[in-house]
């Protein structure tokens, strides 16, 4: 054996290893294919062979091989064969190997549950690691649904190295198998709160991917979110955490509310870019959300855009772009306050940097107004003809054109500018956008009646330079633009000065070199253009001339008639036969040109490209009385089985229809409709521009009243050239300038005129009048147009199966499927044939299900015992889970209460009551803070009243809070100070320049062997008189913990608060039961008359213990500290009112020093934010400024200066003796902890 | 999510693809490809962030990436990372392969790609990101060597003898090729941690 093994081994020295493989390809780099093939037929050869270590490295080689592109899926099996192998070294090739390859098609993945299985379930973690991680890139539906139990069991492993793995790779399960989120989400929530950071942020991660394709489903884990931002110092978890919330905000515009203060904390205190840049995204976010514009948000607005500032002129291009970036989401909501860093971001445009440049362009639609507007793109035409590289080139036009063209042409005074500049940019060589210039001309041409003159000018000029584009271009997009050259010429043939020329330039030989759809609107406007000319000719009564023309038709049509273009062909061969039928006539002397003319009568109208789609079945009409004109019953939708197509109109009018409807009656509604028709030609709907006033007058061939500048020349010789409009324009609003200001004289115009008149150049974009009286005419739509816009959802989405509602209690039939033994099956054919077995399992089998109902008894016992509480009662269950052959059942009865308890408890959260967010698990017990909690879930008549009566207020809330929400706005600003939540003061200094040692105000209260109580005392922000205290309960016994009696005994300055009825000797019974290991918190709340003073209570626990052996009685003394800190609750405070309130002179002083402290600046000041519950005001070096307020109002300023290993501090106070107090506290602090 | 993490050299080499999403052999081949395109032709001093887009999955994704020597180390991620997050992670990536393999260069990649791929999976698995200490990571792999050095034992030194003599009867060792050493000391690093 031994032998064998060394033989093996002495075989494998002469095979190559991964490292000969690469060394060979390295050496053969001109027969680099040969060599490999050699190779591969080599590995062929070292898989067949029974050694492991050599199939090993040949799988390992074959990974190798696959990176350079080389398919190994042939050898999906030996890899398989390695991944069983029982040593960790080839395990780990095997599994990487597979991660490579294997996908949902390799058809012997089926064959790897059972090891993987195996794998999971090794005690060596690092085989069950490399499962994970190897099962995370080939999982299909198949394993997720077979493999989900085995999974979910290592969520709770004892090793966070496989929890964290587990945790992980269950978004991968879910994706392929969605019937496993619900069952699992338990437990993966609880894991956003392991004890192991590196679980909790892959928890975060997941539930983060999950809810940013299903936001909704993840609302009610706001609140326990909002704990870990608040609480947390990993910024990769927070910024998950933060991305997060900017997906949930917009469904929950309260949630952004109570964001902005938290987040606008973070980005004054953080120093981590990454961190900084989330958090204004995620305001942003907010910001949008909360469409209405609040007061105090303009400055969370003004300080993102502060922010972004500094990332733009960053020196490193990362920041310039990101900032960049957000700026545009700003942008689409404020863009007033981006408006002001206009220089900035023009400065952008000649950055060196392509992708910053992009950015910038982006945000330059925004940046425009009518007045800037013509330097702008100037700027851009200069950007244009220097830049190199089409891409850039291209998105510079199209920039160009989107903010030009932008809400209806908005921007522009004079269109003769912007058809120049489209002249302009048809001189782009290369530029695929040629359609794109050509839209715009088109568009403008027909919807500006004024500029059609002008514009028709410029497109015969076009034409006539018409062989230079499609000489140079013919491959390139630009030839497009001749597109609607020809259109615009022949349409408008009117305006043609010399429409001759036009003419014949239209038919040069050289335009069949275009495209076949351009030269098919080219014959088809030589016929228009034609028409006019011959009818020019008739009324001057120049038979001869009307006569060449036709004859030059004649000569050149022919070349479009043997066009191999259809289009072309058909349309050229029908208007050569025209012409030649006139030519016949005119022979004769007949006047043809007004029947030529009539061929080609009629306006065209714009229609807007969703006109078709958006036409609605007007009320009552029945599609078949309109077509057959006589309604039959026999064409009925439900009889008609070809209506099928038109399934959605069916439904629409089947629910419209009235019932009667008679000839009568359509034809009167026709001709309403007609009427309607008639004195609305063009049926505009949407947007009306000011300048629509002709709107109102009837009649179809109303024209539009134009004034054309007559400084301005019409015609232009040779190409336009743009630049000549900025001048022109200046002068133009110059002199609109001195005219307003002589009718001001005149007038004696108000304060608008006043302000004009003080400053120049601050002149309002409605003070610029266009150059035309100018009507764009709306795009059709058709009548009583839905607005919607039907975006449809891709029904292919893989993320849609993960919708699922997590709120909604677990069904019975809602379990993982786990592995069972199949004898559970009465008529299982195992059995039958051999009975000899089935007596070894019955046993077992019987044991099982005793020990299930006892588990289950258990659970019901536990569950009438428990408080409803379901936040614990989930531990209860989770503590019951047997590694193995658990299964989740459903707890339908405490579970049923869950959603509407959820629902309430998020609106409670978000509601703007004041929250002790320091820890969340039960929002719903914020909503009787003020009473004693303990009570709160009693079932007594008495309670339940109550907490109906606190139910109903808070929807009595609910519905005023609308009406009160203007109220609040004002009245927030003053109080917002107050409004602040304790955990503030967790970032306002925690997360900054360097990694702080993580820091809890919990403090241990007492412990004893069976329990261990932590406290933390935080002000209750509802009431000034009362504080209230958390108090972790947490069980180190092997038993478990009943019948918790929390009391204290009272002192004359502080009390604890009872439930009414109760004596003030009574204790107030905890409302959870502990089992072993789990740890829950209470809390309680304590009513003060002076709080300038540190007070002491002291005080019992009672308990029970119930271990196997049976149950006693335990108490547990303690000793509550309520520390002057404790009454201070975190504010914020910005510096002018902090001057402010150091100059009222109200404040006492006092002073402290403490000397021999080594930590560093940032760190102090973070303790004693966190610890005393200060927010800086301003920093400066090793100086600082500090804030915080007493629950009963008292401020507290601090100035805190560091020297070389010395601090003081300077405290000012309403009250000294507070103030000496908490600077005692605050010195202790400083010296024990450092 | 990460849909893909690449490194290649100068030249577009693959030196490691890690794929989370399936492609067929071609298809990672041409998307390395334009990747190296798209990315080689970039200045030193530009972002490092590229709209690249059509290359995987939508316009919801975006290349991230870091030059180091002669090595480039691209990201490909969709929206739901943090584009400084991502920097920071190649940064944490590079300095776990310069301490795993001491003053990491190219060669090591490139013989070793089988290590790299062991270190990558334990800081990102299946898209997602595993673990950012340094530290822990390696931890993770140094037990691991520990363990694959006790399995081979006995039985593995022959075959590390003639692994020995082979390199020592080569020409040039490999390590004598200067392809030049990554980089580590990036000067405007995002101070992120």
């Amino acid at each position: 054996m031994a032998l064998k093994i060394v033989k093996g081994s002495i075989d494998r020295m002469f095979d190559k290893n991964l490292q000969d493989l690469v060394r060979g390809i390295r050496n053969h780099k001109d027969d680099e294919a040969k060599y490999i093939s050699q190779c591969i037929d080599e590995i062929k050869h070292e898989l067949k062979q029974d050694n492991i270590a050599v199939k090993a490295n040949a799988v390992i080689k074959l990974a190798y091989l696959q990176m350079l592109g080389y398919d190994i899926s042939w050898a999906a099996f030996n890899i398989i064969e390695v991944m069983s192998s029982s040593k960790f070294t080839f395990k780990r090739i095997g599994y990487l190997a597979a991660s490579q390859c294997f996908y949902e098609g390799t058809d012997v993945i089926m064959l790897t549950t059972n090891q993987i299985r195996k794998d999971l379930s090794s005690p060596n973690q690092y085989d069950t690691g490399v499962a994970l991680t190897g099962l995370s890139c080939f999982v299909t539906p198949d394993l997720a649904r077979d493999l989900a139990n085995d999974i979910m069991t290592l969520m709770s492993h004892t090793k966070p190295y496989i929890r964290k793995k587990a945790v992980l790779i269950m978004y991968k399960v879910f994706l392929k198998y969605p019937e496993s989120l619900r069952p699992a989400f338990p437990r993966l929530k609880e894991k956003l709160e392991d004890p192991d950071s590196g679980v909790q942020s892959a928890a975060v991660n997941v539930i983060c991917e999950l809810a940013r394709r299903n936001p909704k489903n993840y609302l009610s884990l706001a609140p326990l979110f909002f704990k870990l931002m608040t609480s947390s110092t990993n910024n990769w978890v927070l910024i998950k955490i933060i991305k997060l919330f900017g997906a949930l905000t917009p469904l929950e515009p309260r949630l952004g509310k109570k964001l902005i203060e938290p987040l606008t904390n973070l980005i004054h205190s953080t120093s981590a870019m990454s961190l900084l840049y989330e958090c204004v995204n995620t305001v942003i976010a907010v910001l949008i959300s909360l469409s209405t514009g609040m007061p105090n948000h303009s400055a969370s607005i003004q300080l993102c855009v502060q922010k972004l500032r500094i990332l733009i002129e960053d020196s490193d291009q990362n920041l310039k772009y990101l900032g960049l970036l957000a700026m545009s989401k700003i942008l689409k909501t404020h863009p007033k306050s981006v408006q002001s860093h206009k220089d900035l971001i023009l400065q952008c445009l000649d950055d060196k940097d392509e992708s910053i440049r992009l950015r910038a362009l982006d945000l330059l639609y925004g940046m425009v107004s009518k007045k800037n507007l013509m330097e702008i793109v100037k700027k851009l035409m200069i950007h244009v003809d220097k830049a190199e590289g089409t891409t850039y080139r291209d998105e510079l036009l199209t920039k160009i054109i989107d903010i030009c063209s932008q809400s209806n042409y908005q921007y522009i005074t004079n269109f003769e500018w912007y058809i120049s500049i489209l002249v302009e940019l048809t001189r782009l060589e290369g530029t695929r956008h040629g359609h794109l210039i050509a839209a715009q001309m088109l568009d403008v041409a027909i919807r500006v009646k004024a500029i059609r003159a002008f514009a028709v000018s410029q497109m015969a000029m076009l034409l006539d330079n018409g062989h230079l584009l499609a000489g140079n271009m013919q491959r390139n997009g630009i030839c497009e633009v001749l597109y609607a050259a020809a259109w615009i010429c022949g349409e408008f043939s009117e305006y043609l000065q010399e429409p001759n020329q036009t003419l014949e330039a239209m038919l040069k030989s050289k335009v069949t070199t275009l495209p076949g759809h351009i030269q098919a609107v080219y014959v088809q406007n030589a016929g228009k253009l034609y028409a006019s000319v011959l009818q020019q000719n008739e009324q001057d009564g120049d038979k001869e001339a009307a006569q060449e023309i036709t004859q030059m038709l004649i000569d050149k049509l022919p070349q479009f008639v043997q066009n191999a273009d259809l289009e072309v062909q058909e349309r050229a061969s029908c208007i050569l036969q025209l012409i030649k039928y006139i030519q016949k006539l005119q022979a004769k002397d007949v006047p043809v040109a007004e029947e030529v003319m009539a061929l080609f009568a009629g306006e065209l109208n714009p229609v807007a490209p969703k006109a078709q789609k958006k036409v609605p079945l007007p009320d009552g009409l029945d599609l078949d009385a309109w077509i057959n004109d006589a309604p039959s019953e026999s064409s009925s939708d439900d009889e008609n089985p070809k209506k099928m197509i038109f399934h959605e109109e069916e439904q629409r009018s089947a629910r419209h229809r009235q019932p009667e409807m008679d000839e009568d009656e359509l034809a009167r509604r026709r001709e309403v409709r007609k009427q309607e028709q008639a004195n609305n030609p063009f049926y505009i709907k949407s947007s009306p521009s000011p300048q629509k006033n002709y709107q109102d007058a009837s009649g179809v061939d109303h024209i539009p009243v134009v004034q054309i500048d007559l400084t301005v020349p019409l015609r232009v010789p040779g190409m336009p050239l743009s630049d000549q409009y900025l001048k022109l324009e200046e002068e133009r609003r110059q002199q609109q300038k001195q005219d307003r200001q002589k009718k001001k004289k005149k007038q004696k115009r108000d304060k608008k005129g006043k302000r004009r008149h003080d400053s120049l150049h601050t002149e309002s974009d409605e003070d610029i009048a266009p150059v035309h009286h100018v009507d764009i005419i709306t795009e059709e739509m058709p009548e009583n147009a839905l607005p919607s816009d039907d975006d449809d959802k891709d029904p292919n989405d893989p993320y849609k199966a993960l919708d699922i509602d997590l709120d909604k209690p677990l069904a019975d039939n809602e379990k993982l499927p786990v592995r069972t033994h199949r004898v559970s099956e009465k008529k299982s054919p195992e059995i039958e044939t051999s009975p000899v077995e089935e007596k070894s399992k019955k046993p077992s089998k019987k044991a099982k299900k005793e020990k299930d109902k006892k588990k289950d008894k258990e659970k019901r016992k536990s569950k009438e015992k428990v408080s409803k509480k379901h936040k614990f009662s989930e531990n209860a269950e989770n503590e019951h889970a047997a590694p193995e052959e658990e299964i989740i059942t459903p707890t339908s009865k405490e579970e049923s209460e869950k959603p509407t308890g959820e629902a309430s408890d998020l609106d409670f959260w978000l509601s703007n009551t004041p929250v002790q967010s320091k820890s969340q698990p039960e929002p719903l017990r914020n909503e009787v803070a003020s009473e004693p909690v303990a009570s709160e879930r009693e079932e007594t008549l008495k309670e339940k009243d109550k907490e109906e009566d606190a139910k109903s207020s808070k929807h009595k809330k609910k519905k005023h809070k609308k009406d009160k929400t203007k109220e609040e706005k004002k009245s927030k600003k003053k109080k917002h100070h107050s409004d602040e939540e304790a955990p503030e003061s967790v970032q306002n200094g925690s997360l900054d320049e360097e990694p702080l040692p993580p820091m809890s105000n919990y403090c241990l209260l007492a412990e004893n062997s069976y329990v261990k109580m932590m406290c933390d005392i935080q002000g209750n922000l509802q009431d000034g008189s009362q504080v209230v205290v958390s108090v972790i309960f947490e069980n180190q016994s092997s038993g478990y913990l009943k019948s918790m009696e929390f009391n204290v005994l009272d002192s004359l300055n502080t009390k604890l608060v009872r439930p009414e009825g109760s004596s003030i000797h009574d204790g107030i019974s905890v409302p959870f039961q502990l089992p072993p290991e789990v740890s829950n918190e209470a809390r309680f709340v304590f009513t003060m008359e002076s709080i300038v003073m540190p007070q002491k209570l002291k005080g019992t626990l009672t308990f029970i213990v119930k271990t196997d052996d049976g149950s006693s009685h335990e108490k547990l003394d303690f000793k509550l500290h309520f520390t002057c800190t404790s009454y201070m609750i975190t504010t914020p405070c910005y510096s002018d009112a902090f001057a402010k309130l150091l100059e009222s002179g109200e404040l006492k002083m006092c002073s402290i020093k403490v000397d021999g402290i080594s930590i560093s600046f940032q760190l102090l000041l973070a303790k004693i934010c966190f610890h005393h519950h200060f927010s800086v005001v301003e920093r400066i070096n090793s100086c600082a400024s500090m804030y915080s307020r007493s629950i009963q109002g008292h401020h507290m300023c601090l100035l805190v200066k560091m020297g070389d290993s010395s601090v003081s501090v300077d405290g000012k106070c309403n009250d000294s003796t507070l103030l000496g107090n908490l600077l005692d506290e605050l010195k202790q602090t400083l010296t024990e902890k450092c | 999510m990460i849909k893909a993490i690449l490194i290649f050299n100068n030249h577009g080499k693959p030196r490691l693809s890690k794929f989370y999403e399936h492609y067929s052999e071609d298809t990672q081949q041409q998307i390395i490809r334009e990747t190296f395109h798209l990315v080689s032709k970039r200045d030193e001093n530009v972002c490092n962030f590229l709209e690249g887009g059509m290359l995987i999955g939508g316009a919801d994704n975006k290349l991230i990436y870091r030059h180091y020597a002669t090595l480039y180390f691209v990201f490909c991620v969709d929206s739901s990372e943090s584009e400084l997050g991502i920097l920071d992670l190649i940064q944490v990536f590079v300095e776990t392969l310069d301490k795993c393999f001491e003053n990491v260069c190219e060669l090591d990649l490139i013989f070793h790609v089988d290590k790299v791929h062991n270190i990558l999976a334990e800081m990102v698995m299946g898209g997602m990101v595993l673990e950012t200490n340094m530290n822990e990571i390696v931890t993770q792999i140094d037990a691991q060597n520990k363990m694959e050095k006790s399995e081979a034992g006995l039985a593995g030194a022959p075959a590390r003898a003639v692994s020995a003599v082979k390199n020592m009867n080569l020409p040039e060792m490999p390590r004598n090729i200067n392809i030049g050493d990554i980089s580590i000391k990036v000067p405007n690093l995002p101070s992120f941690k």
